[in-house]
């Protein structure tokens, strides 16, 4: 894929000869990825592939050193920085779960709801019943309704990585990225978290980032292999089991 | 805005106490067994301002993680305006009777005040001044260390440079506020005597005032949706920014609110010790206030004022028994604090209360 090259007016996300080096490590070597509005991508990648990289890049953590990363048709992201980007409708969630542990679960939803950011707002909010209603219903979702008053600190594992998946859904994001969300899960858990994921999918476009290939292969979508900074094979997760390639990085040479 | 059993129990302490101190001052003969004498007025009164100090490193500290290290130069800055006030009301009664000047800028050989004196013998001039200044400094400061994203220790480091760089500034005697001895031989304020008995009471009175004041405006804004957010920025603050809040907004209205309430604290205390000199500025007094809020209990505000006063009490105590060996007295309750009492004496009494203000992790 070139720059140049007309996007299609149902392109989320595009990134387009993506690099960025650290200390002349290259963590993203010339990366071209485009998602479609309402595609759920896993992208999966040995450690130190990029995969949180592209994460960093396209939520406005880390700027590129060279290449595009467009939301939508024309929002160039290289020149937001983290809460504009976040304020467009973009949500992540982060490796190691993080959610905001001495407040309760409720309070976490409440702090991530779509609407006012600004302290001046903030310092005079009553929480209304409208906002009562958008928390009951993603409680809802994430299936939490009875750890409403947990303090976020209090819960397990996993369910943090709910809760926070929970706190992206009140964003009321159109993309969410969504780092690892199975590691440290249970079968059980696992299992879950794919059918909400897919839940999800039918409103947002999702990236998931994923080691766990049991869990790639249940959620049955588009698989985008990194390896070192750049794309490697892409395709359904059969087609790119099946990549020499791909055989070749995962089992090693 | 919600009050807990706590936090009636510090109103009612941080006034009742006072008052009936003032009123026993005034009302009772002295050698009569009830009476207070002046000079416990005049402690009382010195230990609220410093509650306000500690009330403002409280707010910054125990909700949105910032350990200002260099939050007495704003008590400091607060105390000047007021200084400045009380310099031109002495007049023709300075040892040069100079209607005009105050006496150490007469002995510099200066034939008129600088422009930054006019206005001062204003006394509404010199409260907004005890405000402003305080507050325009920290929004500066604020506003760039925090947009830089200067956190954790580097922001402590600089907040002490800040301090002490205004320290060595006040010392130097052409900045015009009285050099290394500061100002002091203070005679009326309002057109009363400040040494009165009736003055000190008043003055102390009005200190427990805006403690209680500020106390409610901190818990209010720690209770609002707003200190929701504070709290979430000190425990995760990359969570909030990928959430989309802008924690350099949040972190610099509290600062500025701090570094106001702070001034407050200054500004009442000058009139009540008779003296304010660049001693003020000196990193130990930030770092005893950061002692003040730990020994109370960080994030609690009432602890910070319950800490002011007790440390302080202790000091005059101590001070007064073996005053060689306070600092190391501090030292080894800063110590004995941070390994036995993490969340101070609120601590103590954490688990009675129905719901603390805020949740702080051991750890941290």
């Amino acid at each position: 894929m070139t720059e140049t090259q007309t996007l299609p007016g149902d392109t989320l996300l595009y990134l387009g000869g993506v690099t960025v080096s650290f200390d002349g490590f290259r963590a993203l070597n010339a990366l071209s990825l485009v998602l479609e509005k309402g595609e759920m991508r896993a992208v999966i990648g040995p450690n130190g592939a990029g995969k949180t990289t592209m994460m960093d890049v396209i939520t406005g953590k880390t700027r590129p050193d060279t290449g595009k990363v467009m939301f939508g048709v024309n929002t160039d992201l290289t020149q937001l920085d983290e809460p504009a980007i976040a304020a467009l409708g973009i949500g992540r969630k982060f490796q190691k779960p993080t959610v905001f542990e001495p407040h309760t679960v409720w309070d976490n939803i409440l702090l991530a709801l779509a609407g006012d950011r600004k302290p001046r707002f903030s310092l005079w909010a009553k929480e209304t019943a409208e906002e009562r209603t958008r928390i009951e219903s993603v409680l809802e979702t994430v299936r939490m309704k009875d750890q409403r008053h947990r303090l976020g600190g209090d819960l397990s594992h996993g369910q943090k990585q709910w809760l926070e998946i929970g706190m992206l859904l009140a964003q009321e994001p159109q993309l969410l990225l969504v780092d690892e969300p199975v590691a440290g899960m249970t079968d059980a858990e696992t299992e879950q978290t794919a059918e909400l994921l897919r839940e999800i999918n039918k409103t947002r476009s999702v990236v998931v980032v994923e080691h766990d290939m049991a869990f790639v292969r249940a959620l049955d979508v588009k698989v985008t292999v990194l390896h070192e900074g750049s794309v490697l094979s892409e395709g359904s997760i059969d087609n790119v089991s099946a990549d020499p390639r791909v055989v070749e990085v995962y089992l090693g040479r | 805005m919600k009050l807990d059993r706590t936090a009636y129990l510090t109103l009612a302490l941080s006034l009742g106490v006072p008052v009936a101190l003032a009123l026993l001052n005034q009302t009772t003969e002295v050698g009569s067994a009830l009476h207070i004498p002046t000079y416990v007025v005049a402690l009382a009164g010195k230990y609220l301002c410093y509650a306000m100090l500690a009330l403002a490193v409280d707010l910054v500290w125990g909700f949105a993680g910032i350990l200002s290290l260099g939050h007495a130069a704003f008590f400091a800055l607060g105390g000047y305006a007021m200084g400045m006030y009380l310099m031109r009301q002495i007049g023709t009664r300075g040892v040069y009777g100079n209607a005009e000047l105050p006496d150490f800028m007469v002995f510099l050989g200066w034939h008129e005040l600088p422009w930054y004196w006019q206005g001062s013998q204003w006394f509404p001039f010199a409260v907004a001044m005890a405000l402003i200044v305080p507050g325009v400094l920290a929004m500066g400061f604020g506003w760039l260390a925090f947009r830089s994203r200067v956190t954790g220790v580097y922001l402590s480091i600089i907040t002490q440079a800040l301090t002490y760089a205004l320290l060595l500034a006040f010392f130097r005697n052409d900045m015009g506020f009285g050099g290394n001895n500061g100002m002091t031989d203070f005679k009326d304020i309002l057109g009363l005597n400040v040494q009165a008995d009736s003055t000190r009471s008043a003055l102390m009175v009005i200190s427990a005032l805006c403690l209680c004041v500020q106390y409610l405006v901190a818990r209010f804004v720690v209770q609002s949706r707003f200190g929701k957010v504070l709290i979430a920025v000190r425990n995760t603050e990359s969570r909030t920014r990928f959430l989309g809040y802008r924690p350099e907004a949040y972190k610099l209205v509290v600062w500025t609110l701090s570094a106001v309430m702070a001034g407050i604290g200054g500004a009442l205390y000058v009139p009540q010790v008779g003296i304010i000199n660049p001693s003020e500025f000196a990193p130990a007094n930030s770092i005893e206030a950061v002692i003040w809020v730990a020994v109370g209990g960080r994030g609690t505000l009432s602890g910070a004022i319950l800490g002011a006063v007790a440390v302080n009490f202790g000091k005059t105590w101590f001070t007064g028994m073996l005053p060689d060996y306070w600092l190391y007295a501090l030292g080894a309750l800063f110590i004995f604090v941070t390994l036995f009492l993490p969340k101070g004496i609120m601590g103590l009494f954490a688990k009675r209360a129905a719901k603390p203000v805020a949740v702080l992790e051991v750890a941290e």
